[in-house]
């Protein structure tokens, strides 16, 4: 499929447009009628969907960018150069929705660059802003040959090229601090996070599962593009990015079981509480299974088995980043009696944040040179 | 380096990037308070002279709804007065955006005994403790949240305040509440009546506690008052002080047996809001997991490693990126 093939009006393409439109309306009538008129956070549970999906989640989704970047910049690893466009174009979309949805979240959207002038060192939030801040720009850098070499502007496009092993660098050091400080933001609260995710080690643990993410949402986004703009999917990368997962994902594996044997004991996750219950489902569908499917040769090496590893991996670890901010409080809330559950405006802006990622990544691969199509 | 850099040495690194990136960094960001200040002042609660008559509440809602409260919002005004045709109806049963003290009651049983947990009751004041290293201010990415480094009072800023509620999730006392519903909302807690101070006054929930069960001081002068209360002999007089710590109002009456605990003295590394009761605090709704160690230490432990982060990670990469580019040019030549 060459990129004039693209036709951008699909009704899948449609459908999203329209979420995307009245996701906009909801979030104008979130500014102008306030968090109370629009979602259905209360004193007890200050954070939800949000927080915990858009920002959490999308930030962890959007890890691909630094790890590829890293990989073939850094490391040389000249193998996985066709998928380094893509990856760091769609951690550019993640951190563009997650500063978005943040900027939403906040009391006084107004105020969001506060942060970049009130200087507070004693707080992760800060440092996650100075983060999103630095890294978002860092990942627009990386994407601009895409623009250059659109405009022919030679000069700036072999400019950038020249030191992208030096911007790379600079994201990884962002991205490693800025992973593992979206953990290390719950450390200040031991007494609400149930000790099923509560851990001092919870800033490595963002890490390392946020690594594990990014093979695998990178992985998955290969396949998929090969399968909507129909071209051949690069075996060879797939393959390295399954050994990659199984690596890091037994690493984490262990992490994981030892925070668990050493912290609250495993009769905790196995009380059957709705707490103990989604920390199984966590481990059970986001990691155990995944594992349990990498260690079998023929799902290793097979296209389907690898886009099956993808999709468990994807789902346990946005469904950890919802424990954690979530049901990781459950049990101290719901004591003090109050519940929340997402109303219809949390989750139209959800899936409006969503949607314009796949259509801002398909109207660049329409326009733009992320894949290397014919023209 | 690591874990044991200290404070100064961290502020060095980011007072020196913040002048590179054109910001102005005070040095006084980058501390939290651990000890008592000098002239800390505070509250000490004793829940065995509450009669739950709720003045306390009242008058905390009409004093801090007043240019410069806790609860002061302009075009807002709080008024007591009942008016034939407008029933008017305000018990609060918990703390919210327009209730920063709270009585609350727990019973047991039939309920009949005082500050016993069999078949009887206790009252509770909830609000601010006003922690000597306070969990909110630590994590407020803005400062919006301060602690008064004289009095130790833990107050809020409003302009500087972007609604991240970052302090709601870090309180382990659940103290600081949001109005959600205005388009443009504020945090709200008790801010001690710092904006009395001024006038020669004190917490309104003292100066109108008719028994002396909320009495205002220093806080060295209530631990030494809490400490003796615990002294004393079940049934034995005592001259409790009214309003003030050192009042020379005293209402003598019977000593109730106290529970050996002052809340307070320990708890998230001691707070400025003390408490003493005749029943268990678990039992009065307060959590048990709360630890008695300085809670901002553990982010801190975090913090205190990025600097070295930050250089390993540039250094460490700068070093495989010359090794792999050479490897790869041996190759291909």
């Amino acid at each position: 499929m060459t990129q004039k093939d693209i036709k951008l009006f699909t009704p899948f393409t449609v459908v999203l447009l329209l979420i995307m439109g009245a996701g906009g309306l909801a979030a104008l009538y979130r500014v102008f009628f306030g968090l109370g008129a629009s979602t259905h956070l209360n004193d007890t549970w200050p954070w939800g969907l949000w927080i915990t999906f858009d920002v959490l989640g999308g930030v962890a989704l959007a890890a691909g960018g630094f790890v590829i970047g890293g990989a073939v910049y850094i490391l040389n690893w000249k193998k996985y150069e066709p998928i380094v466009r893509p990856a760091i174009l769609n951690a550019f979309f993640g951190y563009a929705l997650a500063a978005t949805s943040i900027t939403l979240d906040i009391g006084v959207p107004w105020r969001i660059w506060h942060p970049l002038v009130m200087w507070q060192v004693n707080s992760i939030m800060f440092i996650v802003a100075i983060h999103v801040v630095l890294y978002t720009t860092t990942l627009a850098t990386e994407s601009s040959p895409l623009i250059f070499e659109k405009l022919n502007m030679r000069k700036a496009f072999h400019f950038v090229e020249k030191i992208m092993p030096a911007i790379a660098l600079f994201g990884v050091m962002l991205s490693l601090l800025h992973q593992s400080s979206l953990g290390a933001v719950f450390l200040i609260a031991p007494v609400k996070v149930s000790p099923l995710w509560y851990s001092s080690r919870l800033p490595y643990l963002f890490l390392v599962s946020a690594v594990l993410l990014a093979l695998s949402m990178v992985s998955f986004e290969t396949i998929l593009s090969s399968r909507v703009f129909k071209h051949k999917p690069p075996m060879d990368i797939l393959l390295g990015m399954a050994r990659g997962s199984l690596i890091v994902g037994g690493f984490y594996l262990v992490l994981k079981l030892w925070d668990l044997i050493t912290g609250p004991g495993i009769g905790l996750a196995l009380n059957g509480s709705l707490t103990s219950n989604m920390y199984l489902l966590e481990m059970i569908l986001g990691i155990i299974l995944p594992l349990i499917l990498l260690s079998m040769k023929n799902m290793r090496t097979g296209i389907n088995g690898i886009y099956c590893v993808n999709i468990l991996v994807i789902m346990g670890a946005v469904l950890n980043r919802l424990n954690v901010g979530i049901i990781s409080m459950a049990g101290y809330n719901s004591r003090i009696g109050y519940d929340y559950f997402p109303s219809w405006m949390e989750f139209l802006v959800t899936m409006a944040m969503v949607a314009f990622a796949i259509v801002g990544f398909k109207i660049s691969v329409k326009y733009l040179n992320v894949l290397k199509l014919e023209h | 380096m690591s874990m044991t850099m200290k404070r100064r040495d961290f502020l060095k690194m980011a007072v020196g990037s913040g002048l590179l990136l054109g910001s102005n960094v005070s040095p006084a960001f980058g501390t939290m308070p651990k000890e008592l200040p000098p002239q800390a002042v505070g509250i000490l609660y004793d829940a065995t002279l509450c009669i739950g008559c709720k003045s306390c509440m009242v008058n905390c809602k009409i004093y801090n709804g007043a240019p410069g409260g806790a609860l002061y919002l302009k075009g807002r005004t709080i008024s007591y007065e009942v008016k034939p045709d407008e029933p008017f109806w305000d018990a609060a049963t918990d703390l919210s955006s327009k209730t920063v003290n709270v009585i609350k009651v727990n019973k047991s049983g039939t309920a009949v005994n005082k500050d016993s947990v069999e078949n009887g009751f206790s009252f509770i004041k909830q609000h601010c403790l006003h922690c000597i290293s306070p969990a909110c201010v630590s994590v407020c990415p803005v400062g919006a949240l301060k602690k008064n480094p004289v009095n130790g009072v833990v107050y809020y800023v409003e302009n500087r305040c972007i609604g991240c509620r970052y302090c709601m999730i870090a309180c382990p006392f659940n103290i600081p509440r949001y109005e959600y519903e205005r388009a443009i909302p504020q945090v709200r807690k008790c801010q001690l009546c710092q904006h009395r101070y001024e006038e020669g006054k004190y917490s309104a929930c003292c100066e109108f506690c008719p028994t002396g069960a909320s009495i205002f001081g220093k806080v060295v002068d209530l631990r030494a008052e809490a400490a003796r209360r615990l002294t004393l002999k079940p049934g034995d007089e005592y001259d409790f002080p009214v309003q003030t710590v050192g009042s020379k109002e005293k209402s003598r009456r019977p000593v109730s047996k106290y529970i050996n605990h002052v809340y307070g003295l320990k708890e998230g590394g001691g707070t400025q809001y003390l408490l003493l009761a005749g029943v268990p605090f678990d039992w009065l709704g307060f959590n048990k997991n709360i630890p008695d160690s300085v809670l901002p230490d553990l982010t801190w432990a975090y913090i205190a490693k990025i600097p070295a982060v930050l250089v390993g990670v540039i250094l460490a990469g700068s070093a495989t990126w010359a090794l792999t580019r050479n490897r790869n040019k041996d190759k291909e030549g």
